[in-house]
């Protein structure tokens, strides 16, 4: 095992701990209702990170599969009754899995367009799942919304279990995506995103690649929806087909650095409480919709690589200068 | 069969709007390969500023398009001096995308919060007038909105067709490397076109406050139509854009009347999902190049 493997998976462990530690050490409820909502929006960043970062190809419709996770997990309540305490987070996964299959034919037909139309074409998906969302009335309830049963959690800890659960999704996105970059799967998607006719040209599997990447981001997106769903225990076609959320989690993926492994996360980190911030202080007044198109504009117009990418060329240029200017290097400067 | 006469009338009526809507969407990313999803919010603006004007200073709707359409065309050129030039580059246009989205949900914030968030709609006094043709029921201000809806987009088809602007715009289009080797100042052209973009938005956003409620949301409603309907004509195409709109809108309306209402946008989405299964690039699109 190299040395920058032992360092990535030091840096991975710590994460893990450092997060599974946070809710006993901080129990605050509203603490950890922040960090539930940061761990949403850091796994949902990385599954977007997963398929777009990687492939190029930017998807603005992860907010339908988002979507579909929480109504599944909601209409599975209704008609099925999956238990309730911890139940429904093992069934969660199925959940995604089955809602990931059934998109694969959708976005076959979406990834036969080129990027724009492809970008566009997964923005209608948004408007289709929450057409379906106001119109199945018999399953959704329509705009008056789906209850689900609210959970026998201690009252103290109430919000512990979401966030243990948004966690593990955060954690398996991080672990695939890891993989994903040390696998020839991740040469694949990387040749697709430098240019893919030359890829398609030296025989990779480009349809293919990129409908694993799909896969893999829909599970994901929509476990994290059905985890929000059952936290929420009420749901609407605007909250959990919400345009808004998507694109914080694309947000946070640009300012942490696209096609990184901690860029999402690191983005989520640093959005999602000044978010909440943003929201508690401006949010009767809507402003707070401004500050946040502000603060889009700021990250896509002058820091479009992203934190983690800066941060990285800013290190290595240091490095090159200490090394010609020959002076004795004095310690080994931390990754990003 | 009456029934159906009539959706296809109100359908075209609708498409129409539409149309101006979506050219000027269409047009810029045909110049500038930038998708404007900001065009809807823009729309909104236009029709809050309309809305303004007409109970305010109590301007005609229809009027206050000569002062809206010229208002908007300097905050489109400033917005894309400002916003989108900066965005060069391989991911250029990824990124206009975000930037444009960013931009709307700028301005539904600042409605928000100059209008609050409740439905409005201009209505001047002849809203509820309707002629009847033949037997079929025709609202005043729809065929109003249509006329000066065409009127419009026949004035746009005119200044790139017979001047010299024009002629630079569509060079721009067809290839911009020789466009510039031949002269054509390419920065000028695509903040100026930008602004028209706007200026169709504005125009067309006027008219929808007369026949639609809308409140600072309705851009995403707006918007998810408008984009459907240029991918569905082919991204670029003017043409493809207003027969797309068209189509929009009479299959919308015929779904409304045989099945249901609720379904009729819905039935768009599918019908482009459907249509992109057999042809990727649109109806009138071409491929897009690989640069």
């Amino acid at each position: 095992m190299s040395r920058a493997t032992a360092a990535g998976l030091a840096r991975g462990g710590a994460f893990a701990a450092a997060g599974i530690a946070f809710p006993f050490v901080f129990n605050q409820a509203w603490i950890v209702n922040i960090g539930v909502l940061t761990l949403m929006y850091a796994a949902l960043a990385t599954a977007w990170n997963l398929f777009s970062g990687y492939t190029g190809y930017i998807t603005l419709g992860q907010a339908a599969f988002f979507g579909l996770g929480a109504y599944t997990l909601g209409i599975t309540f209704q008609h099925f009754g999956i238990g309730s305490g911890y139940n429904p987070f093992y069934a969660l996964p199925l959940v995604g899995a089955g809602i990931a299959i059934a998109s694969l034919p959708i976005a076959w037909i979406a990834l036969r367009t080129r990027h724009m139309t492809f970008a566009i074409v997964t923005l209608t998906l948004l408007f289709i799942v929450q057409q379906l969302a106001f119109n199945l009335r018999s399953l959704t309830k329509g705009s008056t919304g789906l209850m689900l049963p609210t959970p026998h959690f201690a009252i103290d800890s109430y919000d512990t279990p979401f966030y243990l659960a948004m966690l593990a999704i955060l954690l398996a996105g991080l672990s695939l995506c890891w993989l994903i970059l040390r696998s020839k799967l991740g040469l694949m998607l990387l040749a697709i995103r430098e240019d893919e006719e030359k890829a398609r040209g030296l025989g990779i599997r480009v349809t293919g690649a990129k409908l694993i990447a799909w896969w893999l981001m829909v599970w994901l997106s929509a476990m994290v929806g059905g985890v929000w769903a059952y936290y929420l225990t009420f749901i609407y076609p605007e909250s959990s087909v919400d345009p808004l959320v998507m694109i914080g989690a694309v947000l946070m993926t640009f300012l942490g650095g696209r096609g990184t492994l901690w860029g999402p996360t690191v983005g989520a980190l640093v959005l999602v409480p000044a978010q909440q911030y943003m929201i508690t202080k401006l949010g009767a007044s809507r402003l707070y919709l401004v500050g946040y198109a502000a603060v889009f504009m700021v990250v896509l117009l002058l820091l479009p690589r992203g934190i983690l990418p800066s941060l990285r060329s800013a290190i290595d240029a240091q490095r090159e200068r200490r090394r010609t200017h020959r002076e004795p290097r004095v310690r080994e400067e931390a990754h990003a | 069969m009456h029934e159906l006469v009539q959706a296809i009338i109100l359908g075209i009526l609708v498409g129409g709007i539409y149309a101006l809507m979506a050219s000027g969407l269409t047009l810029v990313f045909g110049i500038m390969k930038v998708i404007n999803v900001a065009q809807g919010a823009l729309v909104i603006l236009a029709a809050y500023l309309s809305y303004a004007l007409f109970s305010h200073l109590h301007i005609d709707p229809f009027l206050s398009i000569l002062i809206v359409t010229p208002a908007m065309f300097v905050l489109g050129v400033a917005v894309q001096l400002v916003f989108v030039r900066s965005l060069r580059g391989p991911d250029g246009s990824e990124l206009s995308l975000l930037v444009t989205w960013a931009l709307a949900l700028g301005i539904e914030g600042v409605l928000s919060v100059i209008f609050k968030t409740n439905f409005r709609v201009t209505s001047p006094s002849y809203a509820d007038n309707s002629w009847s043709i033949f037997g079929y029921q025709v609202s005043e201000v729809r065929v109003l909105a249509f006329v000066a809806s065409a009127v419009l987009l026949l004035a746009l088809s005119l200044l790139l067709t017979r001047t010299r602007f024009g002629r630079a715009v569509r060079a721009t289009v067809q290839n911009p490397t020789a466009a510039t080797l031949l002269g054509v100042d390419a920065n000028r052209v695509q903040t100026l076109s930008f602004g028209l973009g706007v200026s169709m938005a504005a125009a067309a956003g006027a008219v929808y406050g007369v026949i639609y409620p809308f409140n600072p949301g309705s851009h995403y409603d707006l918007i998810s139509r408008l984009l459907s309907i240029v991918v569905l004509g082919g991204l670029g195409s003017l043409g493809g854009a207003v027969f797309a709109a068209l189509a929009m809108g009479v299959i919308e309306a015929i779904v409304a009347v045989k099945i249901s209402p609720v379904w009729s946008s819905f039935s768009f989405f599918v019908v482009l999902i459907t249509f992109l299964l057999v042809r990727p690039q649109g109806i009138f699109g071409v491929r897009e190049r690989v640069l």
